[in-house]
């Protein structure tokens, strides 16, 4: 069995692994990130997005040896000194959110999109969470909550977790 | 300060945004379990032998069950609606047995110490099938001599329901005019985010169950019936639930055998399904043939309606299968006054996953069918298929109205939601606009469609529930608990599963007993602590369960007045109580806050006589009627006339539900009913091929929209308060789904209209579009 | 779901891969961005049981100017191509086309080299290779081979690699100056696949056109240059009723199949109408 060794939330962790272990699974099953949750079996739903080396990843679709030697970021990662990261902020205030199932890959989405484009236009932002599935809020109040997380943080010092 | 009305973000939040959540599959518990489902590959299919002994042998396998190893033990699938008395009703094993008749039925379970082992075991288990017929098409099933899903019982017609009232006849008889039209409401997938999952943990001879289910009580009361636990060892949680949009109002075989693992094995098991898992058995919604006759005078006005239907029920019959037809059978005449309308209903059988509630479950169907045939009515007589509707509504002085169907409609202002709508969304500068790219023969042309709409919802009155031989009431419980520290907790039988309940119930409190919001905290989805309950579809949440809680409140400060009344050494009738404090009348210093009284009354020291210590109540709700809300939706569609592409380019959405206690989530429920609705207009449609099998396993290919696909709604909305209940509140959770269906299919048409074209079938996918664009010019 | 067991394996040098292909034999898997792979596995559609995983194979990367070429290495990502001045510069078809595939995601890990190899007539990028008339370079133990695209691409998810062989990049001929080029893609759905697409570029001079390249996304197994389109254009002056007169054509010589998105003769029919408009707007009239 493999052994890999990940930093996961700013925590290394070392750990064999069986090669079709799914990177998802093995934050969730063995790590207990369970933050992090599965939607679907091919890459639709984005429900798991994580970041990987900062960028996004579906983790459903990686495998956790895949991951070794690389920096993942999930929601449970986000806060910064135990504040709120401003995308996480702006889903709560923009009512970006119904059951909460696609928030953690939406959030993790959002935050790599204005990674790349920190002032996207409604229809930028519609388009780059293209790859993230939500049944309950028709996406609108999601769009209002990436725009006006994108007003705060080109407004604020905060960049990165790192 | 009051709460209710007020835009109060979230408090469920918190834990959604950052993670700290606690969907089922999160569950992990010391030497759990895991267990996988063998599924027939067959639509229909004898099954001849199940050799599980290979599987045995694989590593980390525990147990391999057949259906024929449970079937001592494994009890029937329950539905509790028998609409007819004659209804045939089959037996439905959580493993099939001897017959699978959907692909995707479960044919036998591997238990395994971890989810990689089980799924690996299944490859193991060698079925011997014998292929039987399958019964796609519900027309065919019903001729002489088709091939039967229940070969013992004759037939493949579950029941035929039928109610009228007046003198359709005369209706029809030298009616001016006669429009005649099929509609077909495809078969959905309900596809919440979060796929169903199930944790069972024996502990002596109790059960605790974690479901992803909307109905944790009505869930208790079935599985003690199935697997014999009896109720009062049996407690069932629904923790933080990913969505079920009707999906989850269920009693799954997976529960139930779930459960039944746990008990054989001693152990905590657990069960998640995968997307292409659910999209084959995860109930399906919809799946209607509607044939329609609308007579009308000269003048557009309409005489009569007939409404004939096939409802498909699938393979079997589940929870409330046969009923959800029977939603929309009083739904069809609408906001609109006429003489006399039939309905029938018959529920036929196939060898497909089988149907229940989906968002609105009825109530669109039968929404979509009145408003295309209003549509097509304003088109044969030249008319604004607004002034048509005008004709015909139900005006705002008339409320209360009895309707054809016999339904009271207790309040409505169809005029107002309208003029609303026609103002936001300048309808007259886009019917300008249509003119304008109809006389250049642009490519692309205007559509617009208009949905009036109301529905029925607040379910239900027990009464009427009993009257439709529905297995269960339709009230719903609520309590308040004062804390000694004079903060306070909330209990509701209804389960929200990203509804807000949590927030809106503490305003709901926070205003009734004068307390500060942060001071509530609202627990629900737990059959150990929040006892009681009915659960949550139907939009039944606030309108049943919201109303329980005022009454509950009620109680509470009714107690607390006594105690105060003792403490302030006052008269019960000389006290006032706002915000939160009783004083004595003229001597405002004089008093005492609700939450002190909470201390006193844990204290006990000095309470009056014939007063128990603590300050708590409950209450429970019976709604006398239903909840009626309505609105107009106006959808501005684009149709790309060379690719048969349609584009909404605006969508105005007016809805009156009353009064609102959180604007913020009422703003929410809209849109998000709103996508799912045009979703059915436009994307989705559950594909079965020639041999019964799914093509729309992955979401791949059953097409949720994205951001991407759909537009930038304009809500708003007017305000007719209900005058069913204290709140004044109507519900919200469907209405978007029901309005915006036949309004984006009304402004296809609407574009095509130039085309010949008087009907494209859902979902109005490019080529559909394209071929009646086609069809439309031949003729 | 979950996939069926695998051995593993995680070369760092081409040389390393291709020995490790060799010794794996049929049974292996290349897995490169895994974007199309993994979802293959976990629905056990696809039960390899050796994987070569080219992650850390970091020279397969690489995207370099060649001359008169611009060499784009297997394992570039989308996300790198996008963005990669060599492409926007020499073929800003194949930038713009992979900006419409799949979402940003499913672009941080997908390959370009994954994408060709996988061969999926609905995939975007075979088309526009075959339209730039790329050459794919493969690699085994008997050595390098060059395979015009027009080769490469056989029939479904089948490409002219052998089970052995590595693909190690394609190489896009600079196409000098005067090109327009557009890749048009007609989807229901922002994730759906393309039901068809139309990668094509126009050469005018003096109001002419000088050159033209259409290919078709998913109207047949394999991606088919639309030949005599490209024919009736040459040397005719670029207006919107030249494209739609030439689109006529886009169909003739396709074989596509129906299935639940569009019948065949729905794809004949966007194929002719898209090809109309790819060209109108590659030539940016």
């Amino acid at each position: 069995m493999p052994r890999i060794k990940v930093e996961v939330d700013g925590v290394t962790y070392e750990d064999d692994v069986e090669p079709r272990l799914l990177l998802v699974h093995y934050l969730r099953d063995r790590l207990g990130k369970v933050g992090t949750p599965v939607g679907c079996d091919t890459t639709n739903c984005g429900a798991c997005t994580v970041l990987m080396d900062g960028m996004s990843v579906k983790s459903c679709s990686v495998l956790a040896v895949q991951a070794d030697t690389h920096d993942i970021t999930t929601i449970e990662g986000l806060r910064i000194n135990g504040a709120l990261h401003p995308m996480q902020e702006a889903f709560h205030s923009e009512h970006g959110l119904q059951c909460g199932y696609c928030t953690p890959g939406m959030i993790m989405a959002s935050i790599d999109l204005l990674r790349e484009n920190p002032d996207p236009s409604d229809e930028e932002i519609r388009e780059g969470l293209e790859g993230n599935l939500c049944r309950c809020t028709g996406y609108q109040n999601i769009v209002r909550a990436v725009r006006s997380a994108a007003h705060e943080m080109s407004h604020s010092e905060v960049t990165s977790h790192d | 300060m009051t709460e209710v009305g007020t835009a109060r973000k979230r408090s469920e939040d918190a834990r959604l945004i950052t993670g700290n959540t606690q969907w089922t599959d999160n569950i992990q518990l010391p030497g759990m379990l895991y267990v996988a489902f063998l599924r027939s590959p067959y639509a229909h299919a004898r099954i001849v032998n199940v050799d599980t002994s290979a599987a045995l042998d694989r590593p980390g396998v525990v147990a391999v069950f057949s259906g024929a190893d449970l079937a001592g033990e494994q009890g029937g699938l329950p539905c509790a609606w028998v609409v007819t008395p004659d209804m045939v009703l089959p037996d439905h094993p959580p493993i099939a047995v001897t017959e699978v008749r959907y692909s995707g039925e479960p044919v036998a379970c591997v238990v395994a110490r971890d989810r990689y082992a089980a799924a690996d075991a299944l490859e193991a288990i060698d079925v011997d099938y014998e292929p039987l017929p399958p019964v796609l098409d519900m027309q065919a099933a019903l001729a002489e001599g088709a091939d039967l899903v229940h070969s013992d019982k004759g037939t493949n017609k579950s029941y035929t329901w039928v109610f009228a009232n007046g003198d359709l006849d005369a209706a029809f008889l030298d009616a001016a005019v006669v429009i005649e039209r099929e509609y077909v409401q495809q078969r959905l997938i309900p596809s919440a985010m979060e796929p169903r999952s199930v944790v069972c943990q024996p502990f002596g001879d109790q059960m605790t169950v974690w479901s992803s289910t909307q109905i944790p009580h009505i869930l208790r009361v079935m599985l003690a019936s199935v697997t014999g636990v009896p109720e009062q060892n049996l407690r069932v949680i629904a923790p933080d639930v990913g969505g079920g949009f009707g999906s989850k109002l269920q009693v799954y075989g997976e529960e139930v055998i779930t459960l039944i693992l746990a008990r054989k094995l001693g152990k905590p098991v657990k069960w998640t399904e995968s997307r292409s898992e659910g999209n084959q058995t995860v109930h399906h919604g919809r799946d209607q043939i509607q044939r329609l006759r609308l007579a009308a005078d000269a003048d557009g006005r309409i005489r009569g309606l007939n409404v004939d239907l096939l409802a498909d029920m699938g393979a079997y019959l589940m929870l409330v299968t046969p009923g959800i037809p029977l939603l929309g059978a009083f739904m069809f005449p609408a906001i609109y006054k006429m003489d006399a309308y039939s309905f029938t209903c018959t529920g036929v059988f196939t060898t497909k996953m089988p149907t229940d509630a989906y968002r609105g479950a009825g109530r669109p169907e039968a929404t979509f069918a009145i408003e295309r045939l209003m549509d097509e009515l304003a088109h044969e007589l030249d008319l604004d298929p607004i002034e048509v509707r005008r004709r015909n509504w139900i005006k705002h002085d008339e409320f209360p109205y009895e309707t054809v169907c016999g339904l009271t409609y207790d309040s409505g202002n169809y005029e107002a939601a309208t003029e609303k709508a026609l103002q936001l969304f300048e309808y007259d500068k886009l019917r300008a606009e249509q003119a304008d790219r109809r006389e250049r023969h642009d490519t692309v042309q205007l559509g617009i469609g208009v949905s009036t709409f109301t529905e029925m919802c607040g379910l239900a009155p027990s009464r009427v529930l009993g009257s439709l031989f529905y297995g269960a009431g339709g009230w719903e419980h609520s309590a308040v608990r004062m804390l000694p520290t004079g903060k306070v907790e909330v209990l509701t039988g209804s389960s929200a599963h990203g509804q807000g309940h949590e927030t809106a119930w503490a305003q709901i409190a926070s205003d009734a007993l004068g307390v500060p919001f942060e001071d509530v905290r609202v627990l629900h989805g737990d059959t150990a602590i929040s006892h009681k309950g009915l659960d949550t579809y139907g939009s039944r949440s606030l309108v049943v369960g919201g109303v329980a809680l005022v009454g509950a409140c009620v109680k509470v400060v009714d107690k607390a007045r006594v105690v105060a009344a003792h403490l302030l050494e006052a008269d019960a009738s000389d006290l006032t109580f706002e915000n939160g404090r009783f004083s004595v009348r003229g001597v405002p210093e004089q008093g005492m806050s609700i939450q002190e009284i909470a201390g006193a009354t844990f204290a006990a020291h000095n309470l009056p006589d014939g007063i128990e210590p603590s300050l708590d109540s409950e209450a429970t709700f019976d709604p006398e009627n239903f909840s009626f809300p309505h609105g107009t939706h106006l959808c501005a569609a684009e149709v790309d006339t060379e690719t048969g592409f349609v584009k909404i380019r605006k969508y105005v959405a007016v809805d009156d539900i009353g009064k609102v206690v959180n604007p913020l989530i009422v703003e929410g429920q809209v849109h998000g009913g709103l996508a799912q609705g045009i979703s059915q207009a436009l994307y989705e449609e559950a594909v079965y091929d020639v041999d019964g099998n799914l093509q729309t396993t992955t979401l791949a290919d059953y097409l949720v929209p994205s951001a991407s696909d759909l537009p930038t709604f304009t809500t708003d909305r007017t305000e007719t308060p209900a005058t069913t209940n204290p709140l004044g509140v109507k519900g919200v959770g469907e209405a978007g789904t029901i309005a915006s269906t036949p309004a984006v299919v009304n402004a296809i048409v609407d574009a095509l209209r130039p085309f010949g074209v008087s009907d494209v079938r859902m979902p109005c996918t490019p080529e559909r579009v394209w071929r009646a664009l086609q069809e439309g010019v031949a003729q | 779901m979950i996939p069926g067991s695998f051995d593993y394996l995680r070369p760092t040098t081409i040389g390393e891969a291709v020995s490790a292909l060799a010794e794996s034999g049929e049974d292996a898997k290349v897995l490169a961005g895994g974007q199309s792979l993994m979802p293959l596995l976990r629905l056990r559609l696809a039960l390899p049981e050796v994987l070569v995983d080219l992650d850390h194979v970091a020279e397969l990367r690489e995207i370099r100017d060649t001359g008169d070429s611009v060499f784009i290495g297997a394992m570039a990502t989308h996300h790198q191509v996008i963005k990669d001045p060599l492409v926007r510069a020499h073929a800003p078809l194949i930038a713009q086309a992979t900006a419409t595939v799949a979402d940003p995601a499913v672009r941080h890990r997908g390959t370009l080299g994954g994408s060709l190899a996988h061969a999926d007539p609905a995939g975007d990028l075979p088309a526009v290779i075959l339209a730039l008339d790329g050459v794919l370079i493969a690699q085994s133990a008997h050595g390098p081979r060059e395979i015009p695209a027009a080769d490469f691409f056989e029939d479904y998810l089948t490409s002219a690699l052998e089970p052995a062989e590595l693909l190690l990049g394609v190489r896009i001929p600079k196409l000098g100056t005067g090109w327009g080029f557009h890749y048009e893609k007609f989807h229901r759905t922002a994730q759906a696949w393309a039901i068809v697409g139309v990668a094509c570029g126009v050469r005018r001079a003096n109001g002419a056109i000088e050159e033209c390249r259409v290919a078709l996304t998913n109207m047949g197994p394999a991606p088919v240059r639309a030949h005599e389109v490209e024919r009736a254009l040459l040397g005719r002056v670029a207006t919107q009723n030249a494209f739609k007169a030439a689109a006529a054509h886009a169909a003739e010589g396709t074989a596509p199949t129906g299935d639940l998105h569009g019948s065949a003769e729905y794809r004949e029919h966007l194929a002719r109408v898209l090809t109309a408009r790819a060209l109108t707007t590659a030539a940016g009239i």
